[in-house]
C-alpha cells in the first residue's frame, strides 16, 4: 500500500518535470523550426507572385490575409536576437502564435489608419517577445510586407495591463468609438514572464513608409 | 506497479534493462506529440492576448 502509494507520486512527479521540460524546452525548438520555416514560405509567396501594381486609389485598404496566413514580418532592433524577420500570421489562437507573431484580427493592416495591433510569446514557443522590457520610447519597429516598408517609432507602453483590456487593440486605444486619425501600432504579450495574469503592451506610431522594392530602411540594411 | 511491470518483462535483467528504457522513451514520445499540444491550451500559462473571454480557448479554425 505505502509502496504504491510512493509510486504514484514518483510518477506524478516525472510526469511535472516532463511537461516543465516540455514547456521550456521543447516547444523552442519546435517553434523555431517552424518560425523559420514561415519565414521562408512568406519570402518565397513574395517572390512568386508578382508585386501587385498599386491600384488608382491610392488610399484603398489592403486586403485582409486569410487566417492563418503569414503576411508580413517584423524586426524589431531592440529585440534583435528573436524578432528579426519575425513572421506575422493573420489571428492570434495558441496554435498561430507557436509559429511567430499574430494579428488580431478585425485591426488594421500595416500602415493603415487605426491600429495594427499584434501578439507574441514572452516565454515559451521560441520566446520572440523575451526581452520586451528592453524596448524604450523611441525604437524603431519595421514591418515588411510584399509591397512596403513600414517603420513605427515606440510612444509609450503600459507593463500593468488586465487580460480583458481590449481598448489596448482599439483605432484609438483607450477611446472606444472614436475615429482614427493616427496610424497606429500595438505590441502586447504576457508579464510577468511565464505567466498569465497581467498583459504588457507597447504602442507606436507609423514614422516612415518605404516601398519594398526601393533598398531598405536604415537600421534594417544588410538582411534578407 | 513497476516492480509487476519489471517481472512481467522477458529476458534476463540487461534485457529487460533496455526494455524498460524503450517503453520509459516510447511513453515520453507520448507526451510530448500527444498528451503535451493537447494540454497545453488548457493550463493558464503563456496567454499573450488580450481577449473578452480570456479562459476560452483557441477559436477553431475557420
Amino acid at each position: 500500500m505505502v509502496r504504491g502509494t510512493g509510486e504514484v507520486f514518483i510518477t506524478l512527479g516525472v510526469l511535472l518535470l516532463l511537461l516543465c521540460a516540455y514547456q521550456l524546452w521543447w516547444t523552442n525548438v519546435e517553434s523555431a523550426a517552424a518560425i523559420s520555416a514561415s519565414r521562408d514560405d512568406i519570402v518565397k509567396s513574395w517572390r512568386q507572385t508578382p508585386t501587385p501594381e498599386p491600384s488608382g486609389s491610392a488610399a484603398s485598404a489592403q486586403p485582409v490575409p486569410a487566417y492563418g496566413t503569414g503576411f508580413a514580418l517584423l524586426y524589431i532592433p531592440r529585440l534583435r536576437d528573436k524578432v528579426w524577420g519575425l513572421p506575422i500570421h493573420q489571428g492570434t489562437s495558441k496554435a498561430i502564435l507557436a509559429q511567430g507573431a499574430g494579428h488580431y484580427r478585425g485591426t488594421a493592416m500595416p500602415g493603415e489608419v487605426g491600429n495594427f495591433a499584434i501578439a507574441a510569446h514572452r516565454s515559451t514557443h521560441d520566446e520572440p517577445f523575451a526581452n520586451f522590457p528592453d524596448l524604450q520610447a523611441g525604437d524603431k519597429v519595421y514591418v515588411q510586407t510584399r509591397t512596403e516598408w513600414y517603420v513605427y517609432t515606440l510612444a509609450k507602453d503600459d507593463p500593468n495591463l488586465s487580460p480583458t483590456d481590449v481598448w489596448v487593440v482599439d483605432p484609438v486605444p483607450g477611446k472606444p468609438g472614436a475615429t482614427p486619425t493616427q496610424k497606429l501600432l500595438t505590441m502586447t504579450t504576457c508579464t510577468p514572464r511565464y505567466g498569465s495574469t497581467g498583459r504588457w503592451a507597447w504602442w507606436g506610431v507609423l514614422s516612415a513608409t518605404s516601398p519594398s522594392s526601393a533598398p531598405p530602411p536604415d537600421g534594417i540594411t544588410g538582411t534578407a | 506497479m513497476y516492480a509487476w511491470i519489471w517481472r512481467k518483462l522477458p529476458g534476463p535483467w540487461p534485457v529487460k534493462l533496455v526494455e524498460a528504457l524503450v517503453a520509459f522513451a516510447a511513453v515520453v514520445v507520448l507526451l510530448f506529440t500527444v498528451v503535451f499540444p493537447w494540454l497545453e491550451p488548457r493550463l493558464p500559462f503563456n496567454d499573450v492576448t488580450v481577449d473578452d473571454a480570456p479562459t476560452a480557448t483557441a477559436p477553431a479554425t475557420p
